[in-house]
């Protein structure tokens, strides 16, 4: 454990997401620390941390990709594959680092740290989106069968 | 320096956050786009220190640190000072060989918001930018002291209502102009400052990555849009600073050895003021009647900048 010159009481934090921020997590108080305590966001040599990804990185608990934000959503996006051309947008600009990218492909959204901010929606350029807002509750299946058709473009003498 | 490839998205798609999620800035804030691109846009190790403000808070909620690099929080003033110490300890300890792993590149940057940076932090800023330490400064401008409850910083610009500066019957919000941040610190005779936005990331990456190769000390202002204190849909976050670099509100340059000023973005539609401000809650007021006159006076005076801007491109000063 990295926590030095402390008795921190940790509770078993083993399931990813289940840490809820200000929760009651069985911490010691920020209050109550110590002087000297040391919270350090990897389990042991952080060296080269750059070259690894999140699933190679070994996570302390005091790292908040151990936490979720889960509970901030009132609507969630969803991916849908089939449409996805991987331009990365949602990528370089989700705030929440919540999109999945690895070999340059889009996996899918990390819902344990996604708020349901939608600007990965907004910046989608397909047609039709390849990331749409559902509710929280709603089923993926169910979510990708309602997803809507390809708009027509406008011509250009109806625009007119 | 280990740069990594920013040619498409595709390629700088390839990176490792790291930036964790979980951190509890607003949904939309464009803070940790503009975090996460720094981050991004190098292999090597970096040393972050931030100013009291909206990042500092959020990414580091006890017991949790959203920070896979060594981070340094200090008070409102002294971002650059604490990261001028480390940068001097980090060469003294280099030079007697004490270092862990002595080849290893390291970077140094501090993080500031706009109110640390125009207001509190300004002398220290200065000075740091005075003694040459090797080390980059980022202001987030988001406009306000958002972390505190939106009071007026100068950054502000005019007409903007900010719970210090409100707007009402006899004000139309904050009436002084903001501070030329980016001229100040060219002025400094720095090697690279630039103003950049996280709409145009490729812009934004290759600045991060010229500010972080060149030695000496660089400042960079990047444009933040704050969905709770500008008024707008968390979603739109991209979509108005969008708005923000077509207005010319936000021209995006750099000035390079204090003289040598390039436009690094040249909106092919300009758009006018008024799209942006109305894009906004905080300039509701100035579409009445009796302050219209204020959007008039901002379009001028940026007209005038940008053909200020222009001018100083081409005479290269």
């Amino acid at each position: 454990m990295s926590v030095e010159s402390q008795d921190l009481n940790l509770c078993a934090n083993d399931n990813r997401g289940q840490l809820q921020l200000g929760a009651g997590s069985g911490l010691v108080g920020w209050d109550e620390v110590t002087q000297g305590t040391v919270l350090t966001s990897f389990e042991g040599d952080a060296t080269g941390i750059a070259n690894k990804k999140a699933e190679e990185r070994l996570y302390s608990d005091f790292n908040s990709y151990t936490a979720s934000v889960a509970s901030w959503r009132v609507n969630k996006p969803v991916f849908n594959r089939d449409i996805c051309i991987d331009c990365q947008n949602c990528w370089v600009w989700c705030p929440d680092s919540s999109i999945l990218s690895r070999d340059k492909q889009m996996l899918g959204i990390d819902y344990d740290h996604c708020k349901g901010c939608e600007v990965c929606v907004e910046v989608c350029p397909t047609n039709p989106k390849s990331l749409l807002m559902f509710n929280e509750h709603a089923d993926l299946d169910e979510s990708l069968a309602a997803w809507p058709e390809k708009k027509k473009k406008a011509k250009k003498s109806e625009e007119a | 320096m280990a740069i990594t490839s920013i040619k498409n998205l595709k390629e700088f798609s390839t990176n490792n956050d790291r930036f964790e999620g979980a951190h509890t800035l607003c949904p939309g804030c464009a803070h940790s786009m503009i975090v996460r691109e720094l981050m991004n846009c190098t292999d090597d190790n970096l040393v972050i220190s931030s100013n009291t403000g909206c990042l500092e808070v959020s990414t580091a909620v006890y017991p949790f640190t959203s920070w896979d690099t060594s981070w340094i929080h200090i008070g409102f003033e002294n971002a650059a000072t604490s990261v001028t110490a480390a940068q001097v300890m980090h060469k003294v300890r280099k030079k007697k060989g004490t270092l862990k792993d002595n080849d290893a590149p390291v970077k140094f940057v501090a993080f500031g918001g706009d109110g640390s940076t125009f207001d509190i932090g300004f002398q220290w800023l200065s000075g740091a930018m005075e003694r040459g330490h090797d080390f980059t400064y980022i202001c987030l401008d988001n406009e306000n002291y958002a972390n505190t409850g939106g009071q007026r910083s100068s950054a502000t610009p005019v007409g903007a209502h900010t719970s210090t500066a409100q707007a009402g019957t006899h004000s139309y919000g904050k009436k002084q102009k903001k501070k030329d941040i980016v001229s100040i610190m060219a002025a400094h005779g720095s090697p690279y400052v630039a103003q950049l936005a996280p709409n145009k990331w490729k812009s934004m990456a290759k600045g991060f990555q010229k500010a972080l190769e060149v030695e000496g000390p660089c400042f960079i202002n990047t444009v933040s849009p704050c969905c709770t204190e500008w008024k707008f849909d968390p979603k739109d976050t991209i979509n108005l600073t969008d708005l923000a670099t077509d207005s010319l509100m936000f021209p995006i340059y750099e000035i390079i050895d204090s003289h040598e000023l390039n436009i690094l973005y040249r909106p092919k539609n300009i758009i006018s003021v008024e799209e942006y401000m109305a894009a906004q809650g905080r300039y509701k007021h100035l579409f009445k009647p009796q302050y219209r006159h204020i959007i008039d006076e901002v379009q001028k005076d940026i007209d005038a900048k940008w053909d200020l801007l222009q001018r100083r491109e081409e005479a290269r000063l």
